[in-house]
């Protein structure tokens, strides 16, 4: 008997290395035809230490004295059309803008407006206040003429839309700009509230505009977002240094602690040297963080270095604020052009310079049609089944990135925060056994597939969803892409029997809906976690 | 595109809700489905869905059904002193275990399926996987002679009290395919417990083989090639028990020796030894026999990351522990059974690779995975070797913990809550 086992194991074992034997051979084959070098491509890791450990080497442009926070934890989703940033970046002029009171979390249905219809707005003129909060003023992007307010169900109000002015730009005039050398924090906070600039500046907890009473335990802004297909915040400062130190001095004045910059050390290219810098700038501190994403969202760098507590709050803007902020108190001008990616593989993906809200028809003249006909089986006037030409979605376009951006149309706008467009086939088809074929050709963490073995693939995504949504069974999942000491499984639990102490005491308040995305992305059981999330922190918010 | 458009058109109306679930369930094999993601929220999904979790499972432990199936006819040989090679006679061997095994296979899966659908149809939501695993393990688990009628029953009583009334498939408290067992364990001790159970096709009363048509239908298709067949009446060989590994353990632990002679003529390694163990030329339930097929599915489930190694790892190390106190213990003939032999008897690594590891009734916490496998191996440990009425423990102690899981839980929740607040009180004395 035993014998047998004997030579059953060798022939098995001859098996294996002939598999391997042929697999590398026609690996190197492959690679040798699509132009790459061969021994590249292995089957076989060519050191143990490849296998189990990343390289944690600090990269030459961290100053000597800096630490790196290694987040281990998170995936990076490789997906194609990233914007490319080598080509000289065109300012772009929309013909519509559109801010719309819906990117505002907890902003009540119907904001007061403070201008009419077909008049004539400068670019940082007051254009609506949230009646809860009156103090807090929404300015417009550009300026030009107020030509729409569009309502959704109950008369809500979703978009204002502006016609801007094709030559230069009429900017609003304030009256006194405040000196930051002798003006008070009130002064300042005054200032910045009535001017349009606060709505920049949110809090945690909850991700709302921030509590212009309160007096932040920190302010914290992240100059990189490792979001798959984000644009490089790099280009976002180039020619506004000056604006960005300004900014951070005048945040600085806001919060009786620091304000803290993380930086990438995680890429090839240093981050600009403005960011490097910012630790010279009196009240800021810079922190390095490297891992992948989400290592660039603001909460996850919030919970390493001066966590959300019950009773207090953070605050955080990103670089677009911080330059806005600065930009305000050095030329008095509500300057809201920033650096927009268009990324994503239905599009030929680069950067643009438009302004804040910018309406994205004219961006996506290339694109194809996102709507085709297609056949679909429906049921015609008798109940009789038949097959019809409908048009369907191809592609969909979204404001953010995909993980936790927000759909728009074709002639939809920029969300108030977001400085990407992305790009994604619309993934409605069926596919023969996609629940079991080994190569589906989506992006995926779990290493049931074999793509998992190599790390540097890109995918082009669709929207599929991949299976249909069951009831929690796997866990450990969320755990895995979430770097911050937080049961996220359990907080989940917790807001769908509404305990609320339990979510609070879980560290629900640190968390926002951005931090929680790659875990519904990741999730087996296709549980919308987002919204759950968001659903938890409201119920928090009016309690 | 043909193929879809033949089920488009088969699908039967929404209020024929049995026949829609089943639709549904048959569709969804076939077809991933075309839903989106909702414009808000994520815009892309993983691949990863439970189907292919649940596949990967399944896939893990085909090795063990097939050697288990080939032990089946070994063990029924042996125990009539014939073709004892195991190369000798395999036909006759691979069709005995088809013959034993399949029944139970469709059994398990006609009557657990049929109560999934017929929940899915009531509730009204589409047939959830979670059963394809139960239904899969549960034949590994059992006798290769239970009768089919009480298998149905088991398998009743599991998924109606031990899933759907929780809610379905995420929602179970313990580990369904274990409750079938458990349930013949305490309905019917005889057929699942003792020396008896193990090999099927005999008739111990009479000291015979025992086929029946199943079996001798295949006779003349045999006979027809000029192949042996099998022997209706056949003899049992005269010294047969039945035992398994454990049961002589029990007894008379690993081995006595006869100090005159130096033989050994009790223990376990009176009958089996060491590697025989490993390899699975045991009596014992269908699928624990033959640790390298059990030791390959865990090595696919780890490296596939669809079971935790945490529990795998904490159990291994509880077995280990509570092994070496009994080896210093001493206090009956079952605690010198050495440590690591242990992990070669009855059902130890099964339970380790497949039953513990199940993610809804584990530990859902990282640390609690380790208190969580490491208290299923110290408490297996003791029921197999402190019970006098039962050489084994890996059931009954899975099902202890899978009870008590929650409570591990709780544990490290509650010590992540108040680690929370009182950062936060720290925080409000200080501002």
């Amino acid at each position: 008997m035993t014998w047998g086992i004997m030579i059953v194991l060798i022939l098995l074992l001859l098996f294996v290395f002939a598999l391997l034997t042929l697999g590398e051979g026609l690996l190197k084959v492959a690679a040798s035809q699509s132009g790459a070098d061969a021994s590249d491509y292995s089957v076989i890791p060519n050191s143990l230490g490849n296998m189990f450990t990343a390289a944690k080497t600090k990269p030459a442009y961290v100053p000597a004295g800096k630490n790196i926070r290694h987040l281990s934890r998170g995936f990076n989703i490789n997906l194609e059309g990233i914007a490319n940033s080598k080509s000289v970046i065109e300012p772009l002029r929309m013909s519509r803008y559109s801010i719309k009171p819906t990117d505002f979390i907890g902003m009540s249905p119907m904001p007061k407006l403070l201008v009419e219809i077909g008049s004539q707005v400068k670019a940082g003129q007051a254009l609506f206040f949230d009646k809860k909060r009156p103090e807090i003023i929404y300015a417009a992007p550009i300026s030009g003429e107020l030509i729409e307010v569009r309502r959704g169900e109950k008369r809500m109000i979703t978009e204002v839309t502006i016609l801007a002015d094709q030559s230069d730009i009429q900017y609003f005039q304030y009256e006194n700009i405040p000196s930051l050398a002798t003006a008070s924090r009130d002064e300042i906070v005054k200032f910045l509230l009535s001017s349009g600039a606060w709505p920049f500046i949110r809090q945690r907890p909850f991700d709302i505009v921030a509590n212009e009473n309160d007096t932040p335990k920190a302010i914290f802004v992240s100059t990189f977002d490792s979001a798959p297909l984000a644009p490089d915040l790099n280009l976002a400062v180039a020619g506004k240094e000056e604006a960005w130190a300004k900014g951070l001095e005048v945040l600085a004045k806001l919060t009786a602690s620091k304000v803290h910059v993380g930086l990438n050390s995680a890429s090839d290219n240093s981050p600009a040297s403005a960011y490097i810098n910012s630790d010279k700038i009196e009240g800021v501190e810079t922190h390095w963080f490297s891992g992948p994403h989400p290592s660039g969202n603001v909460g996850i760098q919030i919970h390493h270095i001066d966590p959300v507590l019950s009773g207090s709050s953070v605050w955080y803007t990103d670089v677009h604020g911080v330059i806005l902020i600065g930009t305000l108190l050095l030329k008095g001008t509500f300057d809201t052009e920033r650096v927009v990616a268009l990324a994503g593989t239905e599009l030929a993906p680069k950067y643009v310079r438009v302004h804040q809200c910018a309406n994205v028809e004219g961006l996506l003249s290339n694109m194809n049609p996102d709507f085709a006909d297609e056949k679909i089986w429906t049921k015609d006037e008798t109940g009789k089944k038949v097959k019809k030409d409908l048009p369907v979605r191809k592609i969909r376009i979204i404001s953010g990135d995909v993980l936790s951006g927000i759909q728009i149309e074709r002639n939809g706008s920029l969300g108030f925060y977001d400085d990407q467009i992305t790009t994604v086939k619309e993934g409605n088809y069926y596919e023969m056994f996609g629940w079991l074929i080994p190569a589906t050709g989506h992006p995926s963490m779990s290493r049931t597939f074999p793509a998992a073995l190599f790390s540097d693939i890109s995918y082009v995504a669709d929207t599929n969803t991949n299976g249909e949504k069951r009831a929690f069974v796997m866990s450990g999942e969320y755990e895995s892409v979430l770097p911050m000491d937080i049961y996220p499984q359990h907080v989940f639990r917790a807001i769908m029997c509404n305990d609320i102490e339990k979510m609070e005491g879980l560290g629900i308040l640190e968390l926002g809906e951005e931090d929680v995305a790659l875990c519904e992305f990741v999730c087996t059981s296709k549980q919308p976690l987002q919204k759950l999330l968001r659903e938890g922190l409201d119920t928090l918010r009016n309690s | 595109m043909a193929f879809i458009d033949f089920w488009k058109k088969i699908e039967p109306k929404k209020e024929n809700k049995f026949a829609h679930a089943t639709f549904d369930a048959l569709f969804t094999f076939f077809f991933k489905p075309n839903l989106t993601t909702s414009g808000k929220g994520v815009h892309i999904r993983d691949a990863m869905d439970l189907k292919r979790t649940m596949i990967m499972v399944v896939l893990a432990m085909q090795l063990c059904y097939v050697v288990g199936t080939v032990n089946i006819g070994y063990q029924h040989f042996l125990a009539l002193g014939v073709n004892t090679n195991i190369f000798e006679a395999f036909h006759l061997k691979l069709v005995f275990g088809l013959v034993q095994l399949l029944p139970i296979f469709v059994v398990t899966h006609l009557v657990g399926l049929g109560i999934e659908f017929y929940f899915a149809a009531r509730r009204g939501h589409a047939v959830e996987e979670g059963f394809l695993v139960s239904a899969a393990l549960i034949p590994l688990i059992m006798p290769p002679g239970v009768p089919l009628w009480m298998l149905a029953l088991s398998i009743i009583f599991a998924v109606i009290l031990g899933k759907e009334a929780f809610g379905g498939t995420g929602m179970n408290v313990v580990n369904i395919a274990l409750l079938s067992r458990v349930f013949i364990f305490f309905a019917y001790p005889t057929y699942i417990s003792g020396d008896t159970p193990w090999i099927a096709g005999l008739d111990l009363d009479n000291k015979v083989a025992d086929y029946n048509w199943g079996h001798l239908m295949f006779n003349p298709l045999f006979e027809s090639i000029g192949w042996s067949t099998f022997q209706d009446g056949h003899p049992i060989i005269a010294n047969f028990s039945g035992a398994t590994p454990l049961a002589l353990g029990y007894q008379s632990g690993w081995a006595v020796t006869d100090p005159a002679t130096g033989e050994i003529t009790g223990g376990i390694l009176s009958q089996f030894s060491a590697l025989q163990m490993w390899m699975g030329g045991i009596p014992g339930s269908i699928g624990e026999t033959c640790k390298p097929a059990i030791i390959l599915g865990g090595i696919i489930l780890l490296a596939t990351r669809v079971a935790s190694w945490r529990v795998m790892l904490s159990f291994a190390i509880g077995v280990a522990v509570m092994g070496l106190l009994f080896n210093v213990w001493q206090a009956t003939h079952y605690m010198n059974v050495p440590w690591y032999h242990h992990f070669g008897m009855g059902g130890l690594l099964f339970a380790l690779v497949f039953m513990a590891t199940d993610p809804v009734t584990a530990a859902q916490t990282n640390t609690g995975k380790l208190w969580y496998g490491f208290l299923i191996g110290v408490f297996g440990m003791m029921i197999r070797v402190m019970n006098p009425a039962y050489a084994e423990g890996w059931m009954l102690a899975i099902l202890i913990m899978n009870v008590f899981a929650p409570l591990v839980d709780h544990f490290v929740i509650e010590g992540n809550i108040s680690k929370r607040m009182k950062r936060a009180k720290q925080y409000a004395k200080g501002s």
